[in-house]
């Protein structure tokens, strides 16, 4: 089935049932469907066609949420962009899939048209919203004109192969890869988490987490595929805020990542019980350490946890059972509902229990490979167990004990998974390296209570009066804000291997000794 | 309650400004937010930003800053910001 499906059904047989909750606005199933209906149109008239892709660059908004079903409903693939991108890796995204349009907000027209020039993409629309009680910025077409448009989405003639979302990841080479998904893939994934996590209609589902993020997408795509309703917030930076926003709406649903488990680690005030509407917890992107554990389950009494793993390629592939969790407290659990996995040797074959192997999926969820890269693609997804299907190598060692649970151990690659994103090193070396004040510099990650890990730099400095700031301030103009470096050593040199190779392990070591 | 003078005001604010500047926009001052520019919605301090904040209010002020008025309401522009310091300093001096 098509992902707009889920909304246009359950507009027919919800409508006046709130979807969702945003930037103060809340829209019901029939609302969210006919803005997206009217948006569709008018992307197709400035020309957007089926298979095409169409970006969303915003933050957690409602007009985010619209312009995702809307590029949906105009035949075309939609894909999210993290809000903080700055303009050249932006240009790079353009380059890399040419997009018939960007949807944007206000604040960051300027970015989206700067890329647009850098990649020299003058046939991109730029659809944004309006600033504070003025105009959409010039050389952009107005979101508002555009929902107000009078007509009905094109009969695109799409069906579930075809792509629905391109969502970029970062890639151990340093560039972003833009992963393919199918209608079918997303429903199938979107099917087997509703299923574990016993989604329903009356499920009202608070996230904090970005839109951009895949695990912060789905949480959207879940709760109109069920029919429930998604409060969506712009971060956690108040946790009392979003609290407060649970109890008005009696929350039954929060996806956290370990970061903001330990954010509320600190908290004094919390009262165990204090959100008696919660049903369940879900956690990924990194394993929870046991202390969180215990205090959620002390705030949270009456909520199921589920400890989940997944990665872009796929969305999710394990789920702890919450019954297991005092079992096997740092398992991640077994494959969720039909998909496989496996832990495998250096050869492909199954690994014995408790023997680190790279863990593979196999299912309906697996990604149709990396937009324009055939390389990386075939390095992913590699053949299977049958000569006619292709199975997702994760780049990820696990470790499956007696019963089958896994556990995660490390990346194969270099790639640091901070704040629950990744972030491929050499894509913030490349940005170091581009300051004429370092010689030389290698980036890494160090372990951190709150970001899981930090990204740390370590620099030659061939301008002596360089300091800590200019490097980092250097970084943020460039990167998206998880990547900036949280700290920058300066060196005479860097650490290298026998071989004369700069080492990111040596220099993690040389600032976290080794355990 | 109680408000602080508008000097004293002035001078948290100038203070959590500098502090802003030097810790999340890396002592590029040309970008510091305007006095009633929301923190959060124009991504100058992010979710783990505002725990810096809040440590550094407690440091800088010498009061603890209760889970509960960790709010935009307090903390989200550098107006509300000064004017809850303010009220919370003058009346522990009251």
């Amino acid at each position: 089935m098509r992902m707009e499906c889920f909304l246009t059904d359950n507009a027919r047989r919800l409508g006046g049932k709130t979807a969702l909750v945003a930037g103060g606005r809340r829209l019901t199933y029939a609302e969210l469907d006919a803005l997206s209906d009217r948006l569709a149109a008018g992307l197709a008239a400035c020309g957007v066609r089926r298979d095409d892709r169409v970006l969303v660059f915003a933050d957690n908004s409602w007009e985010a949420a619209v312009a995702i079903y809307a590029a949906l409903k105009a035949g075309a693939a939609f894909s999210p962009i993290n809000p903080s991108t700055k303009a050249d890796k932006l240009a790079y995204i353009v380059g890399n899939c040419r997009p018939a349009a960007i949807v944007t907000q206000a604040r960051l027209a300027a970015v989206a048209a700067e890329a647009r020039a850098i990649a020299g993409a003058e046939g991109m629309t730029i659809v944004s919203t309006e600033a504070r009680g003025g105009a959409a910025p010039d050389g952009t077409v107005s979101f508002s004109r555009l929902l107000a448009t009078d007509a009905a989405p094109p009969a695109h003639g799409g069906i579930d192969v075809d792509l629905g979302m391109l969502i970029y990841t970062s890639g151990s080479t340093g560039r972003p890869k833009g992963v393919m998904m199918t209608h079918r893939n997303m429903d199938a994934a979107s099917h087997s988490i509703t299923t574990l996590l016993e989604n329903r209609e009356d499920d009202v589902i608070v996230s904090v987490l970005p839109l951009a993020f895949n695990y912060g997408l789905y949480q959207l795509l879940m709760a109109i595929r069920v029919g429930a309703t998604l409060v969506l917030e712009k971060s956690f930076a108040f946790p009392q805020a979003v609290f407060e926003r649970m109890r008005e709406e009696g929350a039954t649903g929060f996806p956290l990542v370990p970061t903001m488990s330990a954010m509320m680690l600190q908290m004094r005030d919390l009262a165990p019980g204090f959100l008696p509407s919660l049903r369940y917890i879900t956690n990924t992107a990194a394993t929870l350490p046991p202390t969180h554990i215990a205090q959620l389950r002390a705030l949270f009494p009456q909520a199921k946890i589920y400890s989940m793993y997944g990665l872009t390629e796929c969305k999710r592939c394990t789920c702890l059972p919450p019954e297991e969790l005092d079992r096997r407290p740092g398992s991640v659990g077994i494959a969720i509902p039909n998909t496989e996995v496996f832990v495998v040797d250096d050869e492909g074959r199954p690994a014995a229990a408790g023997t680190a192997g790279e863990l593979v999926v196999r299912g309906p969820h697996v990604m149709q490979g990396y937009w324009g890269d055939p390389e990386a693609t075939a390095q992913a997804l590699r053949p299977g167990f049958h000569p006619w299907e292709k199975v997702l190598y994760t780049g990820d060692l696990f470790r499956a004990d007696e019963d089958g649970f896994l556990y995660f151990i490390a990346r194969k690659d270099d790639i640091i998974k901070t704040r629950g994103e990744k972030v491929a090193p050499r894509e913030v070396e490349a940005v170091l390296h581009a300051h004429p004040g370092i010689a030389d510099a290698v980036v890494f990650g160090v372990a951190d209570a709150i970001l899981g890990h930090a990204v740390a730099a370590m620099v030659v400095a061939a301008d002596p009066a360089l300091t800590e700031r200019d490097v980092i301030r250097h970084c943020a103009a460039r990167l998206e804000d998880y990547m900036v470096p949280k700290s920058v050593e300066f060196r005479a040199e860097l650490p290298k291997t026998d071989t004369g190779k700069v080492s990111r392990r040596l220099a993690a070591e040389t600032v976290e000794p080794a355990q | 309650m109680e408000r602080g003078s508008s000097e004293m005001i002035d001078t948290i604010r100038d203070s959590v400004r500098d502090f802003i500047v030097e810790n999340f926009l890396f002592g590029d001052a040309a970008h510091a937010p305007a006095d009633d520019e929301s923190l959060i919605e124009n991504d100058i301090v992010d979710s783990t930003g505002i725990l810096e904040l809040v440590a550094f209010i407690e440091e800088s002020f010498g009061f603890s800053v209760a889970d509960a008025d960790i709010v935009p309401a307090n903390l989200d522009t550098l107006d509300r910001i000064a004017a809850f310091v303010a009220g919370r300093t003058s009346a522990a001096a009251a």
